[in-house]
Order: structure tokens, then sequence, then C-alpha cells
């Protein structure tokens, strides 16, 4: 395997002040699902678009299937599919005349109506871009990407705003393209998306990668793989998470809304301490979870913060 | 939560080189042009705003300045015991088909007067002779008063010492509706130029539309080049409607060859569309280039000669007037049309249409924002 894209050190300051990108190092594999996970504002849509050639870094360096932008901009561009956030189409062009148009700039495209039925489009085809619902516009938007025959795919928070079904619709349609051989490098913030799809993940935070690797070693470095959850009666900020990070097999400790999360090993060593020890001091135990680490525990043990927050 | 695995029938194969179809160096400016001519057809505002408008806009001015039969003037005779010798006076004179005369009271042909009601008031005085009242700074009233006078005199058997005649002549060419209709050509290439390729460069930087396109391998220059050339076809049929309605409703005549003012105009859209590229070359919102727009056309509105002639301006500002690719546009579109001059008689103006576009298009491009 060569790696589809690749880039070092790479930096973005705007208005000289403003750094949306601070150092940023990613070598993304041909074939591979990639994903930037992060807050809003973390730098994800900086990134994307210095890959996709359309913004220019402030320093480093980057290569897409080896090349760079100055020198080989309109051949990458052949190779490339994109969908960008929030790009509104022609709401007085049909579905069909749109793909056409995109279809138009490539030299050897696929065959528009062909995307459209691989993207469940072929009944709206001649209906207008303006009568179509959230879900068909943002699948036209990867069908727009698809067309040209791209060997990467680079999504934008492709799934932003989408109700479960058609989120559904569209994880399909990435993991086919994916099988077909293609590279797949989105952004998201939503953390099923990230491991359902990616093969592997990075984890972008202020500009910079925080973490990397596959979904279950990214979970794997939480150490415990179980969270253990629970609220007792007169604690209710957390003052006694000290107490609890010293209970037996809990890799770390944090207060969240209200409730006491404990990071575990082996949660049936634990939980017995854990109830000795609320029942020794009198308390009353009012709520009491157990279930698997997910990323979010992982971005939230590396930041401090939950995804969703700005 | 579980998983609903929805397995699509077809499985697409990345690249089935035999059955794809190879697409040549101008397909993608093709399709650029026929989108961007579906979407304006699609838009009735546009339709109304570059067919309509033009054509009802002649149509009202023509019919308001149409050179209307001789003038009826209207005088008052102030009521009095010599009012009715004025009256007949007059309806004895050659004149009295064109004067309307009232007998009122003073005070009312006074206010009468100074609504405008009356062009002149006649005051007949205690002994023989009448005093005319009129505004000389009123063009009507001033003329007036010489009918009037021409007319009492006649009336009293005066004699005219020598004997003269006098021809009408009103030809096509020479009417309002002949001065206006290039006026309005002119005027409707610089708006459909600058609003046609301004705002909708900016519409689309907006809607993150460019951006989408330059994500691709779009010439950018082929982009311009569609955006451009949809322009051209509006303004094809709008000459030809807008010079047709003249000929037709106004029996306008056209001098010049058809082939001089395609010409002409078509260096003139592309003057203007290149003012329009540089206008929206930055902008990031509607508003602003709205603005900008504004401030860059109503010099030409006021200035360039559209609905007067720009000849009324002060000798001062005329070489600043003459620069204006308007202006230029205007005067070659009327010399042409009007008097059927040729192209190489127009250099001058035809100079500064290529200026403007020219250095319009070349900062345009080195400022010109994608994103």
């Amino acid at each position: 395997m060569s790696a589809a894209i690749q880039c070092r050190e790479l930096r973005k300051t705007y208005d000289g002040k403003i750094e949306a990108v601070r150092g940023l190092n990613l070598e993304i594999q041909t074939g591979e699902c990639f994903g930037l996970l992060g807050p809003n504002g973390a730098g994800k849509t900086t990134t994307i678009e210095i890959l996709e050639g359309l913004l220019e870094p402030t320093s480093g360096q980057v290569t897409i299937f080896g090349q760079t932008w100055k020198e080989n901009e309109r051949q990458l561009r052949e190779k490339l599919g994109i969908s960008l956030q929030e790009t509104r189409l022609s709401e007085k062009l049909t579905v069909r005349e749109t793909i056409g148009l995109f279809a138009s700039f490539y030299r050897e495209p696929r065959s528009p109506a062909e995307v459209l039925e691989q993207m469940q489009l072929g009944e709206k085809a001649d209906a207008w871009v303006g009568k179509l619902s959230g879900g068909q516009r943002q699948r036209l938007a990867v069908a727009t990407a698809l067309v040209g025959n791209p060997k990467i795919l680079f999504l934008d928070e492709p799934t932003t705003g989408l109700d479960p079904q058609s989120r559904r619709q569209l994880w399909d349609i990435i993991r086919e393209f994916q099988q077909a051989g293609g590279t797949v490098l989105l952004t998201t913030h939503y953390m099923d998306e990230a491991e359902r799809l990616c093969d592997r993940l990075a984890i972008v935070d202020h500009g910079q990668v925080i973490a990397e690797g596959t979904p279950a070693e990214l979970i794997d470095r939480l150490s415990g793989h179980h969270m253990v959850e629970f609220q007792v009666s007169g604690d209710c900020d957390g003052s006694a998470l000290g107490a609890w990070r010293a209970l037996p097999g809990v890799e770390s400790v944090r207060h969240d809304n209200g409730l006491v999360c404990l990071n575990v090993r082996e949660p049936h060593l634990t939980i017995p301490v854990l109830l000795d020890a609320v029942t020794r001091e009198g308390k009353q135990l009012l709520h009491l979870t157990t279930r698997q680490a997910s990323l979010e525990d992982v971005f939230v043990r590396l930041t401090g913060r939950h995804l969703r927050e700005e | 939560m579980t998983l609903a695995q929805q397995t699509l029938s077809t499985p697409v194969p990345v690249s089935s080189k035999n059955s794809t179809p190879r697409n040549s160096r101008w397909s993608g400016f093709a399709h650029l042009l026929g989108a961007r001519l579906r979407e304006l057809q699609r838009e009735p505002e546009v339709i109304f705003w570059v067919f309509g408008f033009p054509v009802l806009l002649a149509l009202g001015l023509g019919i308001a300045f149409r050179n209307k039969p001789a003038e009826i003037t209207s005088i008052a005779v102030v009521a009095g015991p010599r009012a009715q010798d004025a009256l007949s006076l007059i309806q004895h004179s050659s004149q009295s088909s064109s004067i309307r005369a009232d007998v009122v009271e003073e005070q009312k042909a006074l206010q009468a007067f100074r609504l405008g009601k009356y062009d002149l008031i006649i005051v007949p005085d205690g002994s023989a002779s009448f005093q005319y009242r009129y505004d000389p700074a009123r063009p009507e009233s001033a003329l007036s008063r010489a009918k009037v006078d021409d007319a009492l005199q006649a009336g009293a058997g005066r004699k005219n010492p020598v004997s003269t005649s006098a021809i009408a002549s009103s030809e096509p060419g020479s009417r309002y509706i002949d001065f206006l209709i290039p006026g309005l050509l002119g005027m409707n290439l610089m708006n459909s130029g600058m609003w046609g390729i301004g705002f909708a460069l900016v519409d689309m930087r907006q809607r993150k539309l460019l951006k989408r396109f330059v994500a691709t391998p779009m010439r950018r220059s082929d982009f311009l080049l569609a955006l451009t050339s949809s322009r051209l076809v509006l303004m094809v049929i709008e000459i030809g409607l807008l010079l047709g309605f003249g000929i037709l409703v106004f029996h306008m005549r056209v001098l010049g060859s058809l082939f001089t003012i395609l010409l002409l105009a078509t260096i003139g859209a592309v003057a203007f569309g290149g003012l329009g590229l540089l206008t929206a070359s930055r902008a990031q919102k509607l508003e602003s280039v709205s603005g900008l727009m504004n401030i860059v056309m109503m010099p030409m509105w006021i200035f360039s000669g559209v609905f007067f002639s720009s000849e009324r301006f002060p000798a001062v500002v005329q070489p600043f007037i003459k620069l204006l690719p308007l202006t230029a546009l205007n005067d070659a579109l009327r010399a042409t049309i009007l008097q059927g001059a040729s192209l190489s008689a127009q250099f001058g103006r035809l100079l500064v249409l290529v200026l403007w576009g020219g250095i319009s298009f070349v900062l345009a491009l080195r400022w010109f924002r994608w994103t």
C-alpha cells in the first residue's frame, strides 16, 4: 500500500493571528477510509480544504499520490471527488442537469444516469434541485463528487443535519466506494459514524492531531474498556472524585453532568467495592449503569470536552 | 441500536473504461453555457427585467413624449367690461383654433396660473390696451405670450409687411423616441452586463458554488467565458426586441447596418461584463456587491445620455462624461442607428469601450476570489 494523501507540519494562520491548524501530520493509505474527528472549530475543515488544494497552507507540505498541488493541479483534480460543507447547488437546474454539468468537467467521467441510480436519485432525475429534501440534496452533493470517477473521495461533514435513515444510506455509499478500491477522507463530529465507517481516525483538537489509530486502538488507549456511571445522594458536585479514583481497577474518573464516570478495567471487581463504599458512608445510590467505552470517552479523556461542544 | 444494512442492488465498478464517455475540450464550456441559459430561462423575473422592462419603458416614454399636434394654449382673460373685446379679437385671428380662452375672476385666474392651468393671463386695463401677465421662466408661457399677442394684433387688423409661409417637418430620426431607443439599448447592455455577471458571480460565491466548481478540473476561463457568452445570447435577443419594437411601433428608421450595431453591442456587453466582473471580484455578500454596482452605475445613468442628451451638462465636465463607457456606447449606437455612421468613424468611442473592458478584465482576473 502506498500513501494516497500525505501532509507534514501543516500550518494555517488566518490574518496573521488566528491559528486554525498548528503543525498537523497525516498519512492516509490507498483504499483506506480515514476520519478526521474533532469538535467544531478544531480545524477539520481548514485541514481538509488544504488537502483538497482549495486553501494555501501557511507552511507545510501536502502530497496526493506523491504529487504536489502546485505542479499537478489539473491531473490531481481529475482524481478527486469533493463534497464541501454547505454548497448550495443551483436550485433551478434539475438533478440530471446538475450531474451532467459536473460530469462535463472531467475527462473520463462515469455515466451520470448510473451514478444517479446508485445514489437512489433516479426517480428525482427530472426534479429541480430546489425541490429536494435535505437528505436528497446531500446525496446529490456526493453524487457530484462521484461522477468524476475519483480515486479519492473527500467528504466534509457529509451527514450533518441528516435523519438517521439518510445517514445510513450515505454510509452504504461510502462503503461501496471503498470496496471498489477508493480512498475516503471524511470529517465528522459523530462518534458512531467514525466508529462504523473509518478504518483509521485522527482526533483533531486546536489544530493538532492529539490521537491517531483504528477506532479499537483508540479505545484501547483508555486501558479500561468499560465505563461505570453512577450518582449518589449528597454528592452532586463531584468533590469526592479522589476517593472514587482510589477504588481498585479504576483507570480514570471524571464528573459529567451530575454523574460520576469511572473508566474501569474489570467492572465485576470494581462494582462490589463501589457499592460497599457507598453503604459505608451512609449514602444512597441513585443511579448506576455500565457500558462499553466509546470514542466519545476517548475524546473526553484527551481533551476534557465533549465533541459536540463548541 | 440496530444496524440496518441496506444493500444496494447493483455493485458499481470504480472504472468501466469501455462504456464511459470521454469528454472533449469544450464539453465543460458547453454544459456551463447550457446550464446558465436554462437557469435564466427558468427565472421569470429575469425575462421581465431583461426583455419586458426596456420595451415597456420605451413604450411609456415614447407615448409621453410623442410629437403632439400644434400645442393648444390655455389662457385666462380677467373678467371686466373689455374681456369680450379680447375674446372676439382672438376669435377673428387665424390662431383661434390653437388658443383656448376662459373669462375668469382676477383672483381665480392668478391662482390657476400659479398651478400651471393657464399659460398666460390677459388683464384688460381701463383704456384701449391689454396687459399680459406671464412667466418668462416657463417656455410655454413665453411662447403663449408671443402667440396671443400675434393673434390680438392680427385680429385687430394688423397687416404683415412681409409675406411668409412654413412647412411642418417631423421626420422619423429626429424625434424623442429615436433618441431614446439607442439610449435604452445602451443602458440595458450596462444593466445586464453588470448585474448579470457581477450579481450572478457573487451569488455563486456566497453559495460556495464557485469553490465547488474550482474543486473539479473545470477550466476557470471556460467558466467566465460561458458566463459572458450567456449574456451575449441574451443581448442579441434584447437588441432584436428593442429595435424591432421601435421599428414596428414607432416607425423608427435604422440607418446603420445590423452587423455594425451587433458588433458595437457586443463590444459594449463585453466591456460592461468586465466591469461587472471587477466589481464582483472580491465581494462576499450580495448586499455589498449591490452597493458597489450602484456606485459604479449611478454616474452613467445620470451623465451618459440615456434619457436626455449628455450635451446639456456644462462644458467643463464634458471630457469626463465622454470617457464614461456608457457615454461612448450610447453615442456610438446613436451615430450608427440614427445617422448610419461607419465603425471607422467611431474609433475614439470604441477605444474608450475596449480600454474599460480590457483594463477591467485584467484587474478582475488578478483580484478574483473563487472561494
